[in-house]
């Protein structure tokens, strides 16, 4: 059995290998190296926080949009502030790490009611958030003229312009910088007493409550760290795309993220942190160079469109697959 | 002899959205006679999907989110009547006829990834909902095109909405228009939807029937009864994608016009809230629920939007509240279910 799945793991690898060189072929040549690095920093955290979740036995967090919205409300409030530069994006992060670590507790606890469905009910649960906080982009009373609408003066706008705040301050080698400090730091935590006891949680957990270990305080341990990265994550990409996205955006954000993970060769069981790096380069790779590929094809951008819808949630698709059913007592 | 609390007990979801049905009703200030009317429309458009779900949750799969496939399905054959211009009834039928095919290829491909997740088929069937979602697009615009109906004016690719004039009301309206004390009735699509509940019920007493529910009961017990199990579960969402399939047609003839690459990404989500909201669980469900459920989540459906311009003075707030209520009844609901099996 082990055997047979070291095969499967092994073939992945290898898939995905051939995919890295003959991607990387045409990369060079294109000289589209920095776009590429810009990309993988924006969108490295928020492929890193999947790991907690995979870990603590949660499985693949489709909830993170709460997270997103604990970073996005950080970031909007330091714009409602007035900061600038490189010390709105601490405020913001600071912000959002505190929203973000409470709001997890909460949903840690609602996911450990329902053991088993934690991703249909995690991909409903970001969603109504989603539509929440769109009722509250609306309603706050922010009045900052960057970001409310001009006419009417009353409620965000969709997206709202990081020109005058943190918009671009951490450059492409910051993003890449914090991106890898997370990754040591959550690979350090993995390996710490407290991380060995969350990674036995979500492997056995009867074992673990024989150990003496509360698998559902690691759970909640696990989904609290997960959307904490979701924060910073969406910071960061926010700081490198130069918008904050409100309203409907952050809600296909989860399956992009997990779509990157699963690609690295994550299963809903099994993650590490090298999963998270590997899957977001390849991702960002894919996403990298099948732009102008793609459009060459088609000549049609509504149809790359597509085809990347097909590519990121054909390889989700595929992971469910592959991990097989539960097993039925 | 029930006491209040027991009863609010049993049908906690339903309980709570007739509270919140009649909260919003009293403070968006509608005419009664206007909600009536507008509630029964929705009746007729709805309730064939909702109805759709019930097969898949007796074979034990949960809800069957890949309801937006067969609804893909349906799409496309209402693309394909209107290319060859079939008018009225007679075009409606054809549609029928022309989604069953597609709905079953469909829903093969969805029951063999079901049969691979077993345990897992709500999350599996979220996300090949939107995975076809993407394979219907490429469908959609790599259509050689050339009809001046569907296709954009002077250029290339398909129009995003479509307008089905030729087949709009044709149901709802046959054989004539009918109005009892001022209330538009669609009596022939509510006459559809009844024999839809009717073949349901003979389904639950042939042999087919009786292996489906044995097997939603423990998979275990069936295999041994020497039932294929895997089979009965493909037939299971066959079904309910050909019916999706219809039901989309149905609402889609009576709304009027196709949005080509949004009209389908709702409906598994609202069919889900909707059966939920009639105290359907994940397990359990009848074509009761099904009535009743769908009747109070359009209800507050279409409440909220003149409740939230009351309160807020913004029309857009009570359509976020709406989908946000759409959302969170499937989570509340499925909450509550996980709690109440806890024994297992």
């Amino acid at each position: 059995m082990t055997q047979k799945n070291n095969k499967k793991e092994n073939m992945f690898a290898i898939f995905s290998g051939v995919i890295i060189i003959i991607i990387a072929c045409v990369l060079f040549k294109k000289g589209t190296l920095i776009d590429f690095l810009n990309r993988v920093g924006m969108n490295g955290i928020l492929v890193l926080s999947m790991v907690p979740t995979i870990i603590c036995g949660v499985g693949l967090n489709f909830g993170i949009s709460i997270g997103i919205l604990c970073g996005l409300f950080g970031g909007v409030l330091s714009i409602e502030i007035g900061l600038t530069g490189i010390l709105s994006f601490v405020f913001a992060v600071f912000v959002g790490i505190i929203l973000s670590a409470i709001t997890g507790i909460l949903y840690g606890k609602l996911l450990n009611g329902i053991k088993g469905d934690e991703m249909t009910v995690g991909t409903y649960v970001g969603f109504s958030m989603v539509s929440l906080m769109s009722i509250a982009w609306v309603i706050l009373p922010f009045k900052s003229p960057d970001m409310v609408w001009t006419i009417g003066g009353k409620g965000l706008r969709t997206t709202i312009s990081l020109e005058n705040s943190f918009g671009g301050v951490l450059g492409v080698f910051g993003s890449i910088f914090i991106f890898i400090l997370l990754c040591i730091l959550l690979y350090g935590f993995l390996h710490t007493k407290t991380g060995i006891a969350m990674k036995t949680a979500g492997i056995k957990p009867k074992y673990a409550l024989n150990c003496g270990i509360k698998p559902d305080k690691y759970r909640i341990l696990g989904v609290m760290i997960s959307n904490i990265f979701g924060a910073i994550g969406i910071l960061v990409y926010s700081s490198g795309y130069g918008f904050l996205q409100l309203y409907q955006a952050p809600l296909m954000m989860p399956f992009a993220a997990v779509a990157g993970v699963l690609i690295g060769g994550a299963t809903i069981k099994k993650a590490s942190v090298l999963n998270a790096l590997l899957g977001v380069c390849i991702f960002q790779f894919l996403m990298t160079v099948s732009t102008p590929f793609i459009n060459s094809i088609f000549s049609d951008s509504s149809l790359s469109d597509s085809v990347r819808m097909v590519i990121s949630y054909g390889v989700v698709l595929f992971a469910l697959v592959r991990q097989g059913g539960r097993r039925i007592k | 002899m029930k006491t209040l609390k027991n009863i609010f007990k049993d049908y906690t979801v339903p309980c709570i959205f007739i509270l919140l049905g009649i909260i919003g009703f009293l403070i968006s200030g509608l005419s009664f006679k206007m909600v009536i009317n507008d509630l029964i429309e929705r009746l007729g458009r709805n309730l064939f999907i909702v109805l759709s779900l019930i097969i898949p949750i007796s074979a034990g799969m949960g809800i069957n989110f890949a309801l937006t496939v067969g609804a893909m399905a349906g799409q496309l054959a209402v693309i394909a009547v209107v290319v060859m211009n079939i008018e009225g009834i007679g075009g409606t039928f054809a549609a029928f006829l022309i989604s069953v095919p597609i709905s079953i290829i469909f829903g093969l491909i969805i029951g063999f990834l079901m049969n691979k997740t077993k345990g897992r088929e709500m999350i599996t069937g979220l996300v090949a909902a939107y995975f076809f979602s993407g394979i219907y697009q490429l469908i959609i615009l790599s259509l050689p095109i050339n009809n001046p109906i569907i296709g954009v004016e002077g250029g290339k690719g398909i129009k995003s909405t479509i307008d089905l004039g030729i087949i709009k009301y044709s149901l709802d309206r046959f054989p004539t228009y009918i109005r009892v004390l001022g209330i538009k009735i669609p009596l022939f699509t509510l006459i559809i939807c009844g024999l839809l509940c009717v073949f349901i019920w003979y389904i639950g007493k042939t042999k087919l029937g009786q292996d489906i529910k044995i097997t939603g009961l423990d998979i275990k017990t069936a295999e041994e009864k020497g039932i294929n199990v895997n089979k009965v579960r493909i037939i299971a969402i066959v079904l309910s994608t050909v019916f999706a399939g219809i039901g989309q047609i149905i609402s889609l003839q009576n709304i009027g016009t196709l949005s080509t690459f949004g009209s389908h990404e709702q409906v598994g989500m609202y069919a889900a809230a909707a059966i939920l909201v009639g105290g359907a669980s994940i397990k359990k469900a009848k074509f009761t629920n099904a009535i009743v459920g769908t009747l109070l989540f359009y209800f507050l459906f279409i409440v909220t939007p003149k409740a939230g311009a009351n309160i807020f003075g913004d029309t857009q707030i009570g359509e976020f509240f709406r989908v946000f209520i759409a959302y969170g009844v499937i989570v509340v609901a499925l909450y509550i279910n996980n709690k109440k099996n806890k024994s297992y």
